[in-house]
Formats: structure tokens, C-alpha cells, sequence
């Protein structure tokens, strides 16, 4: 008896705490969106400057994923499959993204690309722009996803061991057809949950891009940065309608990865 | 030819790609982090010692150093225990929706900085269901040290539930069990038996929480109020000497901000090192 009072006392105390700090904000975002109707709701996010954002999001959103996934498919195989001094110190040094603040990523973009950054006469020369321009925000944003593939890769191609993969070379096959008969099977899931956390963060990154943007709307303002700009208008409704755009994205990674983490468990794990 | 040889003893691996994943992943880390992340030393190299010095203990500068790190650590503290709790209810009880809610830990990861930043502070503003709750006792949160931590927290939760998770999960309920048998109470078994096995998890939550809340920028500046000397947030007093081409000072800030981050890093790897010698040794 006593035991069981215990029990439904820590699980009050735990869904109360998730209430609160995570239900609740979810909700706020949604009854504000809605609170002057339907139509402005619509008005809102139907905005030239936020199907604009919109579209940007999406497009450094696709280039980073893709980058990363390439990126992070070679450096797991190459920390996994081979030996090496030094392996320790290159995973640490793929992970530095993760611990640094996303203000600081964008600022390195600036002091490399910027005004006063060493590549800018480069960049001048070819013509380009890359600070408070799109390619900056697209840097960015592979900045801040960097780890993400590559972390979810090297744990588990580490377990797996790579017999099966000499046994092939042995007999004759090249690495890429050793990489998609052997290696990919095993590691497809943990591959799109990867691809998957990637997706998230730079659908919804806001600190490094903020750095780089310029904010200059419908041009390099990215959906999060919309809603900054909205906000800090007073515009509350419509901050929270471009919001929900984001919220809907961040629900179904949410359902994606649950799906997917149980097919890592079961099948890889 | 012959260091070709060698290479390949070295490597002592049939499988190709090694010039190749090798080139690419070196290539690609130093492109996109290594020597952005160089320049900062690079812009710092004409400043003297004593101007980045004055630039990181100016005095502004100084206060959001303490709003940052005693926010991120009382959020951290609230994290770990609350992490602890919630790791033990969804491991060990069966309640409804309990898999909806182990799915909805992860929100603070899959939920836009941005967007959960204007919720917070909408919410715990004096005209939010939970701020006018508090605004009657006479408490502000949002635009304050308070709403700062809460941001923090939201930020922090996934890291400290997802580290100490499968450390319970894999924990075995016999020590436990013979330890009930022998008469112990629930608390000292919790103290003797479960807290040891979980606090280097615990530790490691507790230190990615802590790193990420420093540096966390767009859940946290909303709810600040940015005001200089109270609520002002270090990432933030980076991005205003930006905004004032004051490259130095952010620069100067920015590094000390860096290595505090490796010394995090760093910290994290000699626990996850231990831990992993607990998982082999079990």
C-alpha cells in the first residue's frame, strides 16, 4: 500500500513537471495562432514575407541534410573501419558543434566571410556574398548539424564490427558495393534517425542563422527569424501562426523519431 | 611504395575507402569547423593581452557572466532531479500515455529555439495563464532571473531523461530486491544501491544541460528582457558588440566562452569513458 502511494506520487510529480514545462508552452502556441480566427491565422501564414521564409527554411534546410549525411556516412566509416592515431581526438573535434553556443557559430562565419574576415577580399574578388546573405545561413546552419549523422553512425558501426566487410573485399568486391550490400542494411535506421535530428535542428535553428541573416526580409529571413521579427513587433498573432507552421514540423519528427528509434531498438540494438 | 606498405600494416584493414572517407572527412571538418573556428584566434592575434582582457571582464560583460551560469546551473540542478524522476517513472511504472509523454521528452530538441522562446515567455508573462498565477503573490517570471532558469530548464530536460535512461533500464532489480530483503528502507536504497549506478549519467546530463544553457540563445532571449546588468544573457552581449562592429570584444568573449565549452567537453568524455568501464566491467 505504501509502495503504491509512493508510486502515484512520483508519477504525478513527473507528468505535472512535463505539463507544465513542455504541454502547456505547446498549447500557448496554438490557442494565440488561433485566437483572432481562422482567417488571420490563414492571413498570417499565406504572408508573402513568410511563404518566403518558408521557402528558405526548406531550401538550407535540404542543402545541410544532404551535406551532412554525405559527411557524416564517410566519417563513420572512416573512424570505424580503419585504425588510426588519433581517432579519438577527430571524433572530439566533429563533436566541437555540439558544445559550442550558436552565437559563436555564426560569428566565426562572420570573422571569416565578413567585413573584416581574412576570406572576404576572395569572396569580393569572385563576386559573392556570403555574410547576411543565403550561402551564410546555409554555412550556418551545417555548422550547428554537423555532429548529427555522424554520431548516430560511429556508436554502431563500432558494435557491428567490420568482419563482414573484409570478408567481402577479400573476395573481391569494391567499397562502394561493400558499403550499400553489407554496410547500409545494417545501419539504414540509425542513418534516418540521424538525418532525421539534422532535419530538426536546422529546420528550427535560430541563434547562428540569426548572426549571419542580416534580417533582411523576404530575403534572408528564415521562419524562425520571421517569428523573432513578428514578435517583437507585438504582432502576437501572427508570431504564433508562423509558429504552428514550426510546431507541425517539430510534431511529426517527433512521431518520425518514435517510429524510427523503435526499429534502431529492435533491429540494430 | 614502401610507406604505401606501411600504410597498409598500419591500417591492418582490407576494406577500401580509407584515402577516400579519410580526405572527405578531414577536409569537410576543417572547412566547415576547424578553421572558422580558428579564425577567432586569428582576429585575436592583434588585440594585446591587457584589451582582451578589459574586453572579457568589462563590466557588463561580467554581469551577464553571472546570469548565465548561475541561471544554467540552478537549471541544471532542477534538471537532474526532476531528469532523475522522470527516468525512473518510465522505466519502472506502467501508467496511460506513458509512451506518448517518454516521445514528448524529446520536444525541447524537435521544437524551434524561436518558437519555444516566445511560448515561455508568453505563458509565464504577467497576462500568461502561469505568470498571472504568480503575477497575484507578486513573483515575475518571464523578463527576469526566473524566467531565464525556466527557459533553461525546458532546454536542458531531453539531456539529463536521455542520459540517465538506459542506465536504469539496464540496471538490475536484483540488488535492489536483496536489498529489501535485508530490511533497507526505499530511501537508503536508493541513496546505496540506484544512486551510485545512475550519478556518472546523472553527471553527464547535468554537464550537456549546463553547456547548453550557456550558450543557448533563441529559447532564452525572449524571456530575458535583455536588460543590461540584470537579465542580460552572454551569448546575447556577443551578439550586441556584433551589432556594434565591435569585433574584439566579441571575439575576445566568444573565446572564453569556447573554452569554457571544452573544458565541458572534456569533462563529459572522462565520464563517458568511466561509464563505459562500468558497462564492460557488468
Amino acid at each position: 500500500m505504501k509502495s503504491k502511494i509512493v508510486q502515484i506520487v512520483l508519477i504525478g510529480l513527473g507528468i505535472a513537471f512535463l505539463v507544465v514545462m513542455l504541454i502547456l508552452p505547446l498549447i500557448t502556441v496554438l490557442v494565440y495562432a488561433l485566437r483572432q480566427g481562422w482567417e488571420t491565422f490563414g492571413a498570417a501564414i499565406t504572408d508573402d514575407y513568410a511563404v518566403k521564409a518558408m521557402e528558405l527554411t526548406l531550401f538550407a534546410t535540404s542543402i545541410t541534410v544532404v551535406i551532412n549525411t554525405v559527411f557524416g556516412l564517410f566519417a563513420a566509416w572512416a573512424i570505424t573501419k580503419f585504425r588510426f592515431r588519433g581517432k579519438q581526438a577527430l571524433t572530439t573535434l566533429i563533436d566541437i558543434p555540439f558544445s559550442i553556443s550558436p552565437i559563436i557559430a555564426g560569428l566565426v562565419f562572420i570573422l571569416v566571410f565578413g567585413r573584416i574576415g581574412w576570406a572576404n577580399p576572395l569572396v569580393e574578388a569572385l563576386g559573392a556574398k556570403i555574410v547576411f546573405a543565403v550561402p551564410g545561413i546555409v554555412l550556418a546552419t551545417i555548422f550547428v548539424t554537423f555532429p548529427f549523422v555522424s554520431r548516430e553512425l560511429i556508436p554502431l558501426m563500432q558494435a557491428q564490427g567490420s568482419d563482414e566487410e573484409e570478408a567481402a573485399a577479400l573476395m573481391g568486391a569494391n567499397g562502394f558495393r561493400i558499403f550499400r550490400k553489407i554496410t547500409f542494411p545494417h545501419i539504414k535506421w540509425s542513418l534516418l534517425y540521424g538525418v532525421i535530428l539534422c532535419t530538426a535542428r536546422a529546420l528550427g535553428e535560430f541563434g547562428a542563422v540569426s548572426v549571419v541573416s542580416g534580417h533582411l526580409r523576404g530575403k534572408t529571413n528564415t521562419l524562425p527569424l520571421h517569428v523573432e521579427i513578428l514578435f517583437n513587433e507585438f504582432n502576437l498573432t501572427a508570431a504564433f501562426a508562423v509558429s504552428s507552421i514550426l510546431v507541425v514540423f517539430a510534431v511529426i519528427i517527433l512521431i518520425l523519431r518514435f517510429i524510427v528509434e523503435r526499429r534502431v531498438k529492435s533491429k540494430e540494438g | 611504395m614502401l610507406s604505401l606498405k606501411n600504410k597498409r600494416k598500419r591500417n591492418n584493414t582490407v576494406i577500401p575507402g580509407f584515402g577516400l572517407s579519410m580526405g572527405i572527412t578531414i577536409t569537410m571538418l576543417s572547412l566547415i569547423v576547424l578553421i572558422p573556428l580558428c579564425s577567432v584566434l586569428l582576429t585575436l592575434s592583434d588585440t594585446t593581452f591587457a584589451g582582451f582582457w578589459q574586453n572579457i571582464t568589462d563590466e557588463q560583460t561580467m554581469a551577464t557572466y553571472k546570469v548565465s551560469f548561475s541561471c544554467a546551473l540552478i537549471a541544471a540542478v532542477i534538471n537532474v532531479s526532476f531528469g532523475i524522476l522522470l527516468a525512473w517513472i518510465l522505466t519502472r511504472y506502467q501508467f496511460p500515455l506513458k509512451s506518448l509523454l517518454d516521445g514528448l521528452i524529446e520536444l525541447p530538441f524537435a521544437l524551434p529555439t524561436a518558437v519555444a522562446g516566445i511560448a515561455l515567455t508568453t505563458l509565464y508573462s504577467d497576462k500568461g495563464w502561469i505568470g498571472a498565477l504568480f503575477d497575484k503573490i507578486d513573483v515575475k517570471i518571464s523578463y527576469t532571473t526566473i524566467g531565464i532558469t525556466i527557459a533553461m530548464v525546458f532546454i536542458g530536460i531531453p539531456f539529463v531523461v536521455r542520459s540517465i535512461q538506459p542506465v536504469l533500464e539496464k540496471l538490475d532489480p536484483q540488488f535492489e530486491e536483496a536489498a529489501t530483503v535485508l530490511g533497507a528502507s526505499r530511501f537508503r536504497i536508493f541513496c546505496k544501491v540506484i544512486l551510485p549506478e545512475i550519478l556518472p549519467a546523472a553527471l553527464t546530463g547535468f554537464g550537456l544541460a549546463f553547456a547548453r544553457a550557456i550558450g543557448e540563445y533563441g529559447s532564452v532571449v525572449f524571456i530575458a528582457g535583455n536588460i543590461p546588468y540584470k537579465t542580460q544573457i552572454t551569448p546575447l552581449i556577443i551578439m550586441s558588440k556584433l551589432e556594434q562592429f565591435n569585433y574584439a570584444a566579441a571575439t575576445s568573449i566568444a573565446l572564453v566562452m569556447i573554452l569554457f565549452a571544452f573544458v565541458i567537453l572534456f569533462g563529459i568524455n572522462v565520464l563517458q569513458a568511466a561509464i563505459n568501464k562500468v558497462a564492460r566491467g557488468s
